[in-house]
Parts: C-alpha cells; structure tokens; sequence
C-alpha cells in the first residue's frame, strides 16, 4: 500500500494488524506520535489525516492506501512557538499530541460556517480528547488561546 | 489481535461472507480486536461507498448518510438549526478526534463498555453467551436501571442514538436480499435470556442511512458524566418539545446510558401529553417512566439523577 507522510509517498508492507500509529512509529521511523493508551483514551497518538485530526491507534493503515497524512514531524505552525514560549509541557509525552491536535482544532475552528469563540472553557472543551498526565493544561490552553487570537 | 482479511465493500448489497464484520470509523471495533473481544475473520471496509451526504428530504427531514462522520453531522447548518439536540449530542461524545472518524453507522452498533464485557478472559453472557453476568454483584455502578435482564444489564453508550431515538429517526439498510427500514427503536434487541443477540440486522446487511423526519418542536440534551468532558455518560435526556398557550402538546423523550438500547420515554410522554409546562408535571412524567426501574446495589442513583435531568431539560425548553 502506498501512503504518503509528511508530503513523501513511502510504499508499505504490512501485516493488515498494523495501526496508523505502528506504521509511523515501527515502520517509518517516525516516533513523534505517542503510544499512550492506544485505545482512544488519551490523544498522544493524534496525527492529522487529509488535515483532520485523528487517533493514529485506532486506524488500521491497511484502510488508507493512498491517503496522506501529517505527523508532528511535518509540522511548522505558529502553535509550536507558543508551546515553548507558554511552556506548555512537562515531560513532553503529551506534547507531539496537542500540536497536532490543537492545529487540527484550530481548523476546524476556522473552517465553521459559524466561527466559534475560543474562549478558555471552549478551547478546553474542544482539547479535551488530549489527556496530559504532567497537568500542563493552564500553559496548554495560553499557548492555544495566542494563536487563536491572531 | 487474531489476523484477519482486509477487503472493500464495493456495493451497498454485497452482503458479508461468513466470519465477515463491516468496518467503518473503527473506533470500536479495533478497540475491541485490539482486546480480542471482537475476531472478525473479515473486516470488510464501508468506508469507500458513498454513503458520506446529509441530503434534504422531500417532507422537509433530513437524510444522513451512515458513512457521515460525527463532526460533520453536528457541524451541519441543517443539524445546527432544525435539530439542536443531535448536534449536542454527538458533540458531547468522545473527542474531537473521534469524532473524525466515528460514522453515524458505527456510532448506532457501538457496543457496550461493561467492563466485562471488555475484558476477554472475563466471564460475561454477552461475549461468552451462558458465562454468568460479573457485573450483577461486581461492578454495575453505569449499568441499566431499565430494559436489564438477570442475563445482562449492559447499557448502550451512544449518546447521538439517544437523540436519534427522540426525533422518531429511521434507519434505512441494505443487503443481498434487499433494502428495508424501520424506526430506530427496532435496531435494538432487550438482553433477556440471550445478551449476545443486540441487533436485529441480518447478517450482511448494511445500515446506510438514518431518515429524520421534519417539524421538529424545540429540542435539547442533556448529559452528566464523572468529568467534565471526554467520558461516557453515566445518564442522559434528549427531548423534543412543544407547547402551546402553558400547555405540552408534544413531548418526544429518551434516556441515555440507563438501558440496553436508547431509551424512548414512552409512559412519560404518555403523562406529559396535555398537562401544564410545569416542573411539577416534567417531574411527575419522570416519575411514570421511573417506576418501572429495578436498580441494583450501586445504580439506584440515576433514578434521581434522570428525573433531575427531564425536569431541568424540559424547564429550559419552556
Ligand atoms: C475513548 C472513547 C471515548 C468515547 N466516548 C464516547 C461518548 O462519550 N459518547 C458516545 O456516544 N460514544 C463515545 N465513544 C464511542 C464512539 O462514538 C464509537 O466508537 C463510534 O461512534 C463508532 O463508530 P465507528 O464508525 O468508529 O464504528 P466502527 O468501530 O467501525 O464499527 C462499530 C460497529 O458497527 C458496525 N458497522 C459500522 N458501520 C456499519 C454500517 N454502515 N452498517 C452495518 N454495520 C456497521 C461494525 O461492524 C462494528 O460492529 C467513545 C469511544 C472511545 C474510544
Ligand atoms: S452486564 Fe452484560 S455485558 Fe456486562 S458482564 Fe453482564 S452479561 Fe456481560
Ligand atoms: S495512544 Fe491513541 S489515544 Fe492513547
Ligand atoms: S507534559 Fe507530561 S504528559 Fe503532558
């Protein structure tokens, strides 16, 4: 199967068990998206698909011949600045997660025919799919609300 | 993960070989491959089929295609407007991840999160049919008050099917020997003495699309759960609502995470129908939907917690 990540087509071969997240991680070398829970609970693993945000650990890759997606590896977005600048991480775990997910947000956000406001509470409604055990939320939601302000 | 073959459906009618189950968002179903409570011999992918349109239906309702996924629905300008209570619904489950990729179809046939039923090497009437029921004395605390069985009292979990389920929604499927539909309500089967059975679809057959009906009165949903987002509901109430002149009119009613299927209210509505858009009377129809619960040690709860619910729910529709 062909899939392309972060704008290069890799041809895969796989066991049909292999997850969205195994392909990256084991097969393409690519281990910014997380193994937390790897059952939907926790976020680590969220990767963008067509520009959606997904769980990369409940899609078995054989699903997406042909499909691209983007890794936190293929990122370059204001968002990233703001999580350092924010420190918007402990340990680190969570992080490739919520940039991912918070520029999947973003857009979603933007793309609405009825633009939501990202007020605090929303931004923490709309993130709540990415746990972080280290409790960096407070630093986490700043750095979302400056690039959404903008 | 037992292995399995991976094919694309290439027809709505193309049935399923034996051993077959139909894969859609996978967020349910990998999950629980992943636990080896599921072991398909075939995963068969609907995902490619072109079943991903909200289309307007001629008597003014809503086709939604099942292959929809749950951020699209509730981010429709027809979901948003004509059919509040399915737009918060769905956005009050999972995340916003999952939401990507759950479809309309998967969300109905998700199955329960009894933990028991979860876990494999678990006894559980519903993954290992005459194993015994676990969760009878162990852990029940978010199982059903309604609907239960001494087999089972497993509850669904879906919160967009409890929406579904107020606004009289129809389920559209089709497989080899044809297409057929029928109110959501006849989607799902009571435990009784056989909890492995949940669903009446046939072997092979493919839900593809939900139908809602137009001329909705006001509608919304309401959800309590253990934290303040990205939980599943430990209870639930979507309502539809009209009054006219101090007087309810029409009430559609449904309770989430309480019963083996989306709960349709019918004995509240039944008692709500022409009396006073009063606490007193949204209370009292709680009340005859409620008398025939049968709690067990730590459930009784959501008794209270679903009578608390229609009457603030209703209250603020009036
Ligand atoms: C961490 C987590 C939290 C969650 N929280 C919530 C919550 O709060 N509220 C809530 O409602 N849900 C919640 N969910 C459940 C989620 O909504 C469901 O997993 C999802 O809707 C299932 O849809 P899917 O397309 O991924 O289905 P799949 O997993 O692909 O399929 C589910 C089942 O449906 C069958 N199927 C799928 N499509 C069709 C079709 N068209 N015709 C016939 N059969 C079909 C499959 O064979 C399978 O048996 C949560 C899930 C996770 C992992
Ligand atoms: S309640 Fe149902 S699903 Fe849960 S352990 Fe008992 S039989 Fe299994
Ligand atoms: S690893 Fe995928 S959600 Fe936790
Ligand atoms: S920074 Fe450690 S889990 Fe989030």
């Amino acid at each position: 199967m062909d899939l392309v990540v972060n704008g290069d087509r890799h041809t895969l071969e796989m066991d049909p068990r292999t997850t969205l997240l195994d392909a990256l991680r084991e097969h393409l070398g690519l281990t910014g998206a997380k193994k937390g829970c790897d059952h939907g609970q926790c976020g680590a693993c969220t990767v963008l698909l067509e520009g959606r945000r997904v769980n990369s650990c409940l899609i078995l890759a054989v699903t997406l011949d042909g499909a691209s997606v983007t890794t936190v590896e293929g990122l370059a977005h204001p968002v990233q600045e703001k999580f350092l600048e924010h420190d918007g991480f402990q340990c680190g775990y969570c992080t490739p997660g919520q940039i991912c997910s918070s520029v999947g947000m973003l857009d979603e956000a933007l793309s609405d025919d009825d633009p939501p406001e990202l007020s605090d509470a929303e931004i923490r409604e709309r993130m709540s799919g990415n746990l972080c055990r280290c409790g960096a939320y407070p630093n986490i939601v700043r750095a979302i609300r400056e690039v959404a302000a903008r | 993960m037992k292995t399995f073959t991976y094919r694309t459906a290439t027809a709505l009618d193309d049935g399923l070989e034996p051993g077959a189950t139909f894969l859609a968002g996978g967020t349910n179903l990998v999950d629980l491959m992943k636990l080896g409570v599921a072991t398909p011999e075939v995963l068969v992918d609907v995902t490619k089929l072109p079943l991903d349109e909200v289309t307007d239906l001629p008597d003014g309702g809503l086709r939604i295609g099942a292959g929809v996924r749950n951020s699209d629905l509730a981010a429709h300008p027809r979901v948003r407007r004509d059919y509040p209570v399915l737009s918060q619904a769905v956005l009050a489950g999972a995340s916003g991840q999952l939401r990507n990729m759950a479809t309309t179809g998967g969300n109905l046939l998700q199955r329960t999160r009894c933990r028991y039923f979860m876990d494999a090497t678990m006894p559980c009437n519903k993954h290992s049919p005459g194993s015994g029921c676990p969760a009878r004395s162990g852990d029940h605390r978010n199982l059903a008050i309604l609907g239960g069985s001494s087999s089972c009292i497993a509850t669904h979990p879906s919160d967009m099917a409890v929406a579904l389920t107020a606004l009289d929604a129809v389920v559209q499927v089709s497989g080899p020997a044809g297409a057929r539909s029928f109110p959501l309500g006849d989607l799902y089967l009571l435990p009784g003495e056989t909890p492995h059975r949940e669903f009446t679809l046939e072997h092979g057959e493919l839900i593809t699309a939900v139908d809602l009906p137009g001329g909705s009165g006001s509608s919304a949903y309401r959800k309590v759960r253990d934290r303040a987002s990205y939980a599943f509901a430990v209870g639930s109430v979507a309502a539809v609502l009209t009054v006219a002149e101090g007087t309810v009119t029409d009430v559609r009613l449904a309770f989430g995470a309480v019963a083996p299927k989306p709960w349709r209210a019918h004995a509240a509505e039944e008692a709500l129908r022409g009396r006073p858009a009063t606490r007193e009377s949204f209370l009292a129809a709680a009340d005859a939907e409620l008398a025939a619960a049968e709690p067990l040690r730590d459930n009784a709860f959501k008794i209270t917690l679903i009578r608390n619910l229609v009457a603030s729910v209703l209250e603020g529709l009036s």
